[in-house]
Formats: structure tokens, C-alpha cells, sequence
């Protein structure tokens, strides 16, 4: 039977979010999953907060994901990952891209803009698996630096069971054409920079 | 085929599908995407109508003529086409016609939160709700048919949870090939609505709904569960999902026809059931019906009656109730005090066109005084409207007063001159604002001989809502060449002799634009020109701060610009994000922000 999959992604408008979780959610759906997907961004093109739900099940009612029951936080920027890590159940896993979009708040208000000890400590209230990707650089290695969110996917996919086929083929499908090669390559490399934090980890065990 | 389809994405499929050939819309969040998607989609003649008013009397009039019509909106947008939306009740319809409402609980992205299935009660008007892209899809061709055989508009309500939520539809048909050719009838009686001919039709009204009831009990999309009978659940919408989500084991009934109610339906399943609760969004509506029907229910008690509802919401209450044990879900997580995060509020973008106007506005305006205080004689009040320009009420900006509902800037501006208040008063509004609704107001200025400056921020487009096409840009829903409604000669038109257009990024000119329309005792119109950045993707070379000359004053903050942050004291200007405005070049005392070489 298939597992259920509850990701919540979060991040800053204009960076990624919404294709990122467009393209998980047929993924799910072309592999036989029942699936909802919906983004919470009010008006995010001016560069708010952008939160999605992604759920992969047999059968998904809410397509909003419950407090406590998100099994993957995918973070494409810093301080969205902690503002939304309460989501997290006691065993999820926060995954969280090395970007920093600061926001104007920050700089002219009296709340700066929380450095990645201090987002840790959030994040560790909720579980104690989190992986801080350079997804920065592995993008800039795929050249591609816009492909963070696809650095960010193949990451997470090292921890879901779908083959590697079923998410470029996706990919394949709906990017243009241009960006195809260089968007692929980002997912695989971050795929790979997954499987050596995986294996790194059992060996370690 | 299954297909991942948003709730939006669904309904103009349906449409298409059920053979629409007319569809009209004035976009807004979150209903755009109905008409986005169908103007992709050939032999459907779709546009974005002046307002939503005119946008329901153009489906109106193809619905006359014996074709298949679609209008959608907002749900602050029917009350905007309120009085045709009444008055197509009373005609009927030849033609199927149906208009989406969307509604917004939570105002992601609205001035206020309505509930529109009230709309269909005081209108006669028979609505249907979707819980999922699957019933969107499949109610369009239902609306279709049933505003056909019952001779009468069909409201299609959605929330944005299912108009922005992606579920697999599985789509059954394809476009229907039989359509009507159009041809009008002569028919006064039915069209023409003097009050002998409305009063007869005040009659088909009735019958119609009464005819509408008892159709609506064998409803296929209202759907019965009977599992637990010790519970019974009665949910339409997306709330039907979160009931289904926290109450497992329950029975649930699921309404799709939401006006005229399935009273029949409602008893028989009370009768199954030990306990009947409702599961709603907004106003108590479904609940009401309930009761009137003499049925004991629990709604409103547990569901809160603001706001968007999400699973956790209906897990707490049904707690609360006692409906449910609270041993669902790992709900114990342990949360010390919540962090204190900086804020990510949306912001006017880097090179936008409606900065260097407020910031004028707020530096020449004085707007020294806090919230709560009465102003000094020399501030300035500016009356404001909807659109991305309404962020400006944000500090640093905070350069706006009020902003109520489309176009009221200029008759909130006149209101307050006419009550005589010693300030100037200046109204802020956006071109497709000003084209919506806002030129019935400018005309009233001038008719009643006021003296406000109006500000039209003229960016090209309609921004806030993803670059659609208004009468003033010459590009049509499908993306063609049309003929564009020259703004200035309109405003002339209108009697306005006091016209300038300035340029949106020279502050200097703004600043003794405004002062000199100000000083005016005549309506003066300063159009302020410049283009969205995101629309049309410009970008010229970026400014960068000399350091050496930097004295850290941070003025260069004040226009809120998602380029410019603090490092180590000084300003620094972030090239990728800079378009090149050169606002903020303009701003530095020191001169020490200029183009990167």
C-alpha cells in the first residue's frame, strides 16, 4: 500500500514555490495517488509568504495540511522554514534551502533577521531531523541558479518511494524546453547531495 | 482522462465543455483564472468587461440571444453587478447563463469577507457549490442545463480554497458540437421590464422556485454517506472535506444545490441520524435552513463564523462540543512561546511605478500625525482604492487614508471636501481602477464643482491581479491589439481642464505637479505614468551606493524598495532585485546612490 505524504513548502514569493509543488502534485497523481494541492499566498507576487500543501494519499478530504501532521517541511528560504515549522509532526523531517530573502520588516523594524543557529533552534522544538541544503551553489553547479526549488525536490525525493523516472518525466513535461537539461540536472544533484547526507548518517548509525 | 486541475481550471473546462461561446469577467482574486483559462481555449468569445457590471449585461445579452454565457468575479464584484444580476432574474434567460461568484473567507487577498449564497436567496436565483475540482468540472454542464429548462440565471458560487486548489478531475466529455446558432426573439414581455410586464414575471418567479425545490431533492451531486449514525454531518463547499477529514466514522450529507434547499433530503437524513450538526464556512446558511425545517442542530456553536476554516479549526471546536474525544492526531507538540519573526508583508516591488508618488504624497503631505489624532490644517488626506498602490498604507510609505471598496476614491475625496474639512484632499487610484469605477466619481467632481486632486496611477495594466488588459491598453483577453481608451482625452472629456501626465520615476516633477493642483480651486487629474516592472519584465542598469560617500541616514528606506537593505551601517542596493528606477538616487542627500558603471 502506498504511504501517505503530507509536504508543506514555504517560501517567498517569486522564488520557485508554486512550480515546485505544481510539479510534485502531478507526480503523485500520474503515480496513481490521490492528490491535493493549494497554496496559501494572498499577495504574494509583492513578495510575501508563500505556504503549499501537498498531499499524496488514497484518499485526501482537506487540502489543507493539519498542524502536527506535515512529514515534510521543504523550505525555500530560511526564515519561511522556521515561521512554519510548528506544522512539523514529532517525526517529520525539515528540509531547508540555504537562501536568505530578508524582508523589509527586518531591515527597518526592531526584529532582525534570525541567523540559521537561531532558525535551528526553532525547528528542533518540532523534530530533530533537519538537513540545511546548499542548494545555492549545487544550483549555480546545475547551471541554473533559479533551480533552487528543483535542487530542493530532488532532495526530497531521496526520502519518498517514487523511482527517479516518475519526477523528470514530469519535468520533462512541463518546463519549457530551454530549461529542461539544466533543470533535471539540479534535481539529480540534489538528489545526490541527499543520498551522501543519507548514507553519511547510516554509517554513522 | 485525469487530469490535476484547479478549481478554476475546472470550471472554465465545464464550461467550455457544456458549450459556452460568450464569457465575460473583470478580474479579481480569486475568481481571475476562470477567464485566463477560457480565453485560452478557441471559439469562445471571452473579454475583460469594463467592470462586473457590464460584464453580467454582455452575458446577458448573449444569453438573449440563445447561446451559452458565462460571467465570473470576486464576491465583492457582485455587488457591483447587483442590479443586473436581479434584473436577469426577473427576465429569465433564452441562452444559459451562469455567473461565478468566488468568495474569499479569510480575505487572503479582499477589503471584506462575504458570504454569497445569500445573494441567491434574496435573488431567486437557484446556486450550486463544488467541494472539489471534480464537482466544478462536472456542475458547469448542470448550471447550464438547469438555467435552461427552468428559464433563469444560475449562480455557481466557489471560495478560494477550491478555486486555488489543485485536485485530479476526471474529465468525462468534450466540447459539445450541436450548438445554438444565436438569433433573438422578439419578446417584450419577457424582456422588456416595465412594471405590467415585471409583475407578470414576478409570478414565473415564484413558480419557478417552487418547481426549482422539488427538482433539487434528487440532486445526484447532493450526496448521502451513512456510516455512524450517532453523527450526522451536513457540510457544503470545501468544508465538506474538513468534515470528512475530522469526523471519520460519521454520516455526512454533501450539498451541491445550496438555494433552493433539498428539504426532503435534510429530513430524511436528520431521521437516520442521532445528531445533526453542520459544517460551514462564514454565515450560519445552511444551518438556519436546518433549523427552519424543526431539526435540532449544532453549527455556528463549534465553527467559527470569521474567517477560513482549515481542518485543525474544526478539530478544536468539534472537541469543545464534545463531538469529538481528543485523542486524534498528535496535537501535543510541544511549543514554547511562539518566536519572534520579522513580518513578510507584501510590498511594492523593486521599480515600481506607484512608489515615488507616495513618497511625495507622504513627504509634501506632511502626515505627521499619528492614527487616532485630528490633523493638522497643512496634512494632506489621500483618499485611496483597491489595487497593489492600496500596500502604501504600509510604513515606510504609509501614505494613505482610507480605501474602501473600487472607485470610491474620488467620491470619498469629494465627501470629505463637501463637509467641509480644511484639508486637501487627494484621491490615489490605479488606470483599471479609474476605467472600473472610478470615472462615474470624477464626472460627479466635476458636475458638483469640487476642488480634489486625483491621482490616476496609470501602470499599464491591471497589476494585483496578474496583468490582465483593461480599456486603456489597447490588448484584449486573447492577447490581441484593440482599440485603447485614451486616458487623458477621457478625463477631458469629462470636464477636467487641470490635465498633466508626469513621469512616474522623476520625483521632482511629481512634487510640483501635485503642489501646483493642489493650490487649484478645480478638479485637476495628474495622470502618473510609468510601467509595472513585473509586466513588462524591464530592467535597465542598476543603482549601486558609494560607499565612501554613505553617511548611513537610511532617507534612501523610506521608499520601502525590496533592493535596498542595511550592511555594516550603510546602505547597499542588491543589483539582482534593482531594476534602475532611480528613485532612490533622487532621494540620497549625499548623491551617493547612482548607476552601477
Amino acid at each position: 500500500m502506498m504511504k501517505d505524504v503530507n509536504v508543506l513548502m514555504v517560501g517567498v514569493g517569486g522564488y520557485g514555490v508554486i512550480l515546485a509543488s505544481d510539479g510534485m502534485a502531478e507526480v503523485g497523481m500520474e503515480n496513481g495517488y490521490d492528490v491535493k494541492k493549494t497554496d496559501s499566498l494572498g499577495m504574494s507576487q509583492r513578495g510575501g509568504s508563500v505556504v503549499s500543501h501537498v498531499r499524496w494519499g488514497t484518499q485526501v478530504f482537506s487540502p489543507l495540511i493539519k498542524k502536527g501532521e506535515v512529514d515534510f517541511l521543504v523550505g525555500l528560504e530560511q526564515l519561511e522554514a522556521a515561521r512554519w515549522a510548528s506544522f512539523l509532526k514529532p517525526d517529520g523531517v525539515a528540509i531547508v534551502a540555504d537562501v536568505v530573502v530578508i524582508p523589509i520588516s527586518a531591515v527597518t523594524g526592531k526584529i532582525p533577521y534570525p541567523d540559521w543557529d537561531k532558525i535551528k533552534g526553532i525547528i528542533l522544538q518540532y523534530t530533530d531531523e533537519i538537513h540545511l541544503v546548499p542548494a545555492i551553489r549545487i544550483a549555480q553547479e546545475a547551471d541554473n541558479p533559479r533551480a533552487v526549488n528543483m535542487v530542493m525536490l530532488g532532495f526530497l525525493s531521496a526520502f519518498l518511494e517514487l523511482e527517479h523516472n516518475a519526477w523528470t518525466d514530469v519535468m520533462r513535461r512541463r518546463l519549457p524546453p530551454k530549461f529542461v537539461e539544466s533543470s533535471v540536472n539540479a534535481f539529480d544533484r540534489g538528489l545526490q547531495e541527499a543520498n551522501s547526507v543519507i548514507e553519511a548518517r547510516e554509517i554513522k548509525k | 482522462m485525469k487530469q490535476l486541475l484547479s478549481g478554476n481550471e475546472a470550471i472554465a473546462l465545464g464550461a467550455y465543455h457544456a458549450g459556452v461561446v460568450v464569457a465575460t469577467a473583470y478580474p479579481g482574486t480569486p475568481s481571475t483564472e476562470i477567464m485566463e483559462n477560457i480565453a485560452r481555449m478557441d471559439d469562445v468569445y471571452t473579454e475583460w468587461s469594463t467592470n462586473e457590471k457590464v460584464a453580467l449585461e454582455v452575458g446577458i445579452g448573449a444569453s438573449y440571444s440563445g447561446v451559452r454565457a458565462l460571467v465570473s468575479m470576486k464576491h465583492v464584484g457582485l455587488n457591483v453587478a447587483a442590479d443586473p444580476f436581479f434584473a436577469v432574474s426577473t427576465t429569465g434567460v433564452v441562452g444559459g447563463l451562469v455567473i461565478i461568484s468566488c468568495d474569499d473567507p479569510g480575505e487572503h487577498s479582499s477589503q471584506g469577507e462575504q458570504d454569497n449564497r445569500h445573494f441567491a436567496r434574496i435573488a431567486k436565483v437557484p446556486m450550486l457549490e463544488p467541494t472539489n475540482s471534480q464537482d466544478a468540472y462536472d456542475l458547469m454542464e448542470w448550471a447550464f442545463n438547469i438555467s435552461e429548462e427552468f428559464d433563469t440565471p444560475v449562480l455557481l458560487r466557489s471560495t478560494t480554497r477550491i478555486s486555488h486548489c489543485k485536485t485530479v478531475v476526471d474529465v468525462k466529455g468534450e466540447r459539445k458540437s450541436d450548438l445554438k446558432k444565436p438569433s433573438f426573439m422578439r419578446s417584450p414581455a419577457k424582456f422588456v421590464m416595465v412594471p405590467s410586464n415585471a409583475r407578470v414575471r414576478r409570478q414565473v418567479m415564484e413558480e419557478r422556485i417552487i418547481k426549482l425545490q422539488a427538482y433539487v431533492e434528487d440532486f445526484p451531486l447532493n450526496e448521502m454517506l451513512l456510516a455512524d449514525r450517532k453523527l450526522g454531518v451536513i457540510s457544503d463547499g470545501v468544508a465538506y472535506q474538513y468534515a470528512r477529514e475530522v469526523f471519520k466514522d460519521a454520516s455526512h450529507l454533501k450539498l451541491a444545490t445550496i438555494y433552493p434547499f433539498p428539504s426532503n433530503l435534510i429530513s430524511r437524513f436528520a431521521e437516520e441520524v442521532e445528531r445533526v450538526v453542520v459544517v460551514e464556512e462564514l454565515d450560519p446558511y445552511l444551518e438556519d435552513e436546518v433549523r427552519r425545517l424543526g431539526i435540532a442542530v449544532t453549527g455556528k456553536e463549534f465553527i467559527p463564523i470569521i474567517g477560513e476554516l482549515d481542518p485543525e479549526i474544526v478539530e478544536r471546536g468539534a472537541i469543545q462540543a464534545g463531538l469529538l474525544q481528543k485523542t486524534s492526531g498528535p496535537a501535543s507538540v510541544p511549543v514554547s512561546p511562539a518566536p519572534q519573526l520579522p513580518a513578510r508583508r507584501p510590498q511594492l516591488c523593486a521599480g515600481c511605478p506607484h512608489v515615488a508618488a507616495e513618497f511625495v504624497l507622504r513627504r509634501l503631505g506632511f502626515r505627521t500625525t499619528s492614527p487616532g489624532k485630528e490633523l493638522k490644517e497643512d496634512e494632506f488626506i489621500v483618499t485611496s482604492d483597491i489595487g497593489c498602490y492600496t500596500l502604501g498604507v504600509y510604513p515606510p510609505l504609509a501614505a494613505l487614508d482610507t480605501c474602501a471598496c473600487m472607485g470610491a476614491s474620488i467620491g470619498t475625496a469629494l465627501g470629505l471636501e463637501k463637509a467641509g474639512v480644511p484639508n486637501k484632499i487627494v484621491a490615489v487610484l490605479g488606470d483599471s481602477t479609474f476605467m472600473h469605477s472610478g470615472i462615474t466619481g470624477l464626472i460627479d467632481v466635476v458636475y458638483n464643482q469640487g476642488s480634489n486632486t486625483i491621482i490616476i496611477l496609470d501602470n499599464g495594466t491591471t497589476a494585483m491581479t496578474g496583468h490582465q488588459g483593461h480599456p486603456g491598453t489597447g490588448i484584449s483577453a486573447k492577447n490581441t491589439k484593440t482599440q485603447a481608451v485614451d486616458l487623458e482625452s477621457l478625463v477631458k472629456g469629462c470636464g477636467v481642464r487641470d490635465v498633466t501626465v508626469v513621469d512616474a520615476f522623476d520625483l521632482k516633477s511629481i512634487e510640483s505637479t501635485i503642489k501646483q493642483s493642489v493650490a487649484n480651486n478645480e478638479p485637476s487629474v495628474i495622470i502618473v505614468r510609468g510601467s509595472c516592472p513585473l509586466h513588462t519584465r524591464a530592467k535597465s542598469t542598476p543603482y549601486k551606493v558609494d560607499e565612501d560617500e554613505c553617511i548611513g541616514c537610511f532617507d534612501c528606506l523610506d521608499v520601502g524598495c525590496p533592493a535596498i537593505s542595511i550592511l555594516e551601517d550603510e546602505a547597499v542596493i542588491d543589483p539582482e532585485v534593482c531594476t534602475g528606477c532611480g528613485v532612490c538616487a533622487q532621494i540620497c542627500p549625499q548623491g551617493a546612490i547612482s548607476e552601477s558603471k
